[in-house]
């Protein structure tokens, strides 16, 4: 099952790198959601042996919100805001993706090093998790874009979300599917506030939200 | 009685703001549900509830402690809230009133959580409820402040979600079950995994820590308080922060546990210095009337910062200063919503002679002004008076730290009568047109910031006994040792 596991996490590594090189924003936000889906799919293989109801629909509620709903927001955003497609990066993709290759191979250094229960040493939770944090601050710091910097925190979470499999077993789920209505609830507010600073600013670009400052 | 009434009365009252026809008659849904969770929490504190260990929700010392002043702030803020939605008349209400009972609700829940997830769930809901309460005024300005909010908030509490995960992780990898609930951390202590605790602490320190508004992590905060309403700004820096930092304490009593109280009180304090250091430089600069009042509760988490970091004496004056904080900077961002809204601007550019035009509100302004630069003799003055000598008890030498405290409370002195009298001195001019709707200083605008400093007063002068204990049973309650 470890190897399985690792193939997706090892996707979802494949995937952060797609994120950072996206020029376009259909593409970003292609590669969160699929990473979303990918992610999502983990607890029943994680939990495989002991299935039961609510382990299903946490997964459902998972790949639902991360593969489609937000995604779909997301989009449904972009296109009222009929903004250009191309992402103006403040850290060129090379550089950006330079950073996530760097960052993912301290990653894997770094776990190496971190003391880990026998179960979970060989899998590849922990650095999958730090790598997905790292390229969802990369993205947060170095794009203009208000979606695409969502994106970025999208990614953020993902490397969080990852991180907390490492607890399935002792977390209820009542605590991760209230984890996961905050992040739902939360990317909703996002899209609200991306749709006002649509109309105020006639532009989503973030570097024209200067006015406040000392 | 449950204590999970005080989340659920609010609630309900959310619900059913939600659904009231009238924009007229919604906002006195305000006060009366708060009227009720003050007596609820009045009722509490005088009979505390037994509280199991497995709990997640409870009225715990900590929740005793502070929730009070929580509920007493929103009950005054929503008393002003009233006559200030029948001004903004032209405005829709019901999102905000809405989410501003549910924002007490959420609250309730964070003060009582025992349960690190379920704190988080907490927090991270009040951020949220708090969004549409920020754009309140729908200009391009506000929504640049809700943007940074969202982005710097929502990171923050991103990374306070991944502390927590760790310090589950801790119990997990010493051998626990990863119970997240305080009770059961605390009993594990020494059993849990080191390098996760330690990594655990300084992720919930800068996730909380951002919640709280603790440099170099208060980004958002001179941009939302400077552009939210004055009651919203009121209950953020005085409520919203307050469950940030009992947050930090809860979990800074598991860090204690666990062997590691001298690295967190060292981080707490450095932090705690920063950040009044970063405020006093930022008062020294900034023009606007409201920003100013962001950086001085960026410095007030400062000491309460250095307050938790001094342990035993020093929590216990750092929960009075939770007090002392709450009510006068409610007074202080009351007043100077009056003062906004008659000089049509905040920057001190534009906006003189305020003692004329507004004679009252300025008053309570520059009266609170002096309360919340510690002058005798209001709460704040014999808070911070206890944190410094709770800083040079000997068997502490934090003589450095007392010395840039000290600097920092005068810095910040200056920076904050440099603006208030610079906006109330003077001819009177506004940036308001002459046409335009006047604003007339009602007894509904004064009273409640008065109360405010009133308040603020009396628990300087009388601080009850019974408080002084609340405050004691906490330190004995999470930091038993000290």
């Amino acid at each position: 099952m470890s190897g399985t596991l690792n193939l997706l996490i090892g996707l979802a590594m494949g995937l952060n790198l797609l994120a950072l090189g996206s020029s376009r924003l259909p593409s970003l936000i292609r590669a969160m959601s699929v990473q979303g889906m990918v992610l999502g799919l983990m607890p029943v293989l994680m939990e495989y042996d002991s299935l039961n109801w609510q382990v299903l629909a946490v997964t459902l509620a998972t790949m639902v919100g991360k593969g489609v709903l937000i995604p779909n927001l997301l989009r449904r955003a972009m296109r009222a805001a009929n903004i250009e497609r191309e992402i103006q990066p403040f850290i060129g993709f090379i550089p950006s993706l330079l950073l996530g290759a760097g960052g993912t191979i301290a990653a894997m250094a770094l776990a190496r090093h971190l003391p880990l229960l026998p179960e979970h040493s060989g899998m590849l939770l922990v650095p999958g998790a730090i790598a997905s944090v790292l390229t969802g601050f990369i993205l947060l710091i170095g794009r203009a874009k208000a979606i695409s910097q969502v994106c970025g925190y999208l990614i953020l979470e993902n490397g969080i979300y990852l991180f907390g499999l490492l607890l399935i077993h002792s977390t209820p789920l009542l605590v991760e599917s209230g984890i996961l209505l905050d992040i739902t609830v939360g990317v909703f507010v996002i899209g609200i506030i991306v749709d006002r600073i649509q109309r105020a600013f006639d532009s989503l670009d973030t570097r024209k939200l200067t006015t406040l400052r000392e | 009685m449950n204590p999970l009434v005080l989340i659920f009365v609010p609630l309900a009252g959310a619900l059913l703001a939600a659904l009231w026809p009238s924009d007229r008659t919604r906002p006195w849904l305000l006060p009366v549900v708060s009227l009720v969770h003050t007596v609820l929490v009045c009722w509490l504190f005088i009979h505390p509830p037994p509280v199991t260990p497995g709990m997640w929700l409870g009225f715990d010392p900590l929740a005793r402690a502070v929730l009070p002043v929580v509920s007493i702030l929103f009950l005054v803020c929503a008393a002003y809230a009233v006559p200030y939605l029948k001004i903004r008349s032209e405005r829709p209400n019901r999102v905000f009133v809405a989410l501003l009972l549910a924002i007490l609700g959420l609250l309730s829940a964070g003060h009582q959580a025992r349960h690190l997830g379920l704190l988080w769930i907490a927090t991270e809901a009040v951020t949220l409820a708090a969004v549409p309460l920020l754009h309140f005024n729908s200009t391009p300005r506000a929504f640049e402040a809700t943007w940074k909010y969202l982005l710097v908030g929502g990171t923050g509490i991103a990374l306070s979600l991944l502390g927590s995960f760790c310090l589950g992780y801790a119990s997990l990898h010493g051998g626990g079950v990863g119970d997240l609930t305080f009770t059961a951390l605390t009993a594990q202590g020494a059993g849990l995994s080191r390098p996760w605790v330690l990594t655990a602490w300084v992720l919930l320190l800068v996730g909380y820590g951002t919640k709280m508004g603790l440099a170099p992590m208060h980004t958002w905060k001179p941009d939302s308080y400077g552009e939210a309403p004055g009651i919203v700004g009121a209950i953020l820096a005085g409520a919203v922060t307050t469950v940030a930092f009992t947050a930090i304490l809860r979990v800074r009593s598991v860090i204690g546990a666990a062997g590691e109280g001298v690295v967190a009180d060292r981080t707490l304090l450095v932090i705690g210095l920063f950040s009044m250091l970063v405020a006093a430089l930022f008062l020294l600069g900034t023009r606007d009337f409201k920003r100013m009042l962001a950086y001085s509760s960026v410095e007030h988490m400062g000491i309460l910062s250095i307050g938790a970091a001094l342990g035993g004496a020093g929590v216990a004056a750092a929960l009075f200063h939770v007090w002392g904080n709450a009510l006068t900077k409610g007074a202080l961002f009351l007043s100077a919503g009056n003062i906004r809204r008659a000089a049509g601007s905040p920057s001190m550019d534009n906006v003189r002679g305020m003692s004329i035009i507004t004679p009252r509100s300025a008053a309570i302004f520059v009266t609170g002004m002096f309360a919340v630069t510690a002058c005798p003799p209001f709460g704040p003055f014999f808070s911070e008076l206890q944190i410094l000598r709770a800083a040079l008890t000997p068997g502490h030498s934090h003589k450095i730290a007392a010395a840039v405290f000290l600097g920092c409370l005068l810095l910040a002195f200056f920076g904050l009568t440099r603006i208030v009298f610079g906006i109330v001195d003077g001819r009177p001019r506004t940036a308001v047109r002459e046409n335009g709707k006047r604003f007339v200083e009602t007894t509904a605008v004064i009273a409640p910031p008065l109360i405010l400093l009133a308040l603020s007063l009396w628990l300087g002068l009388f601080t009850p006994q019974i408080l002084r204990e609340a405050w004691q049973d906490v330190v004995a309650q999470l930091f038993p040792a000290s």
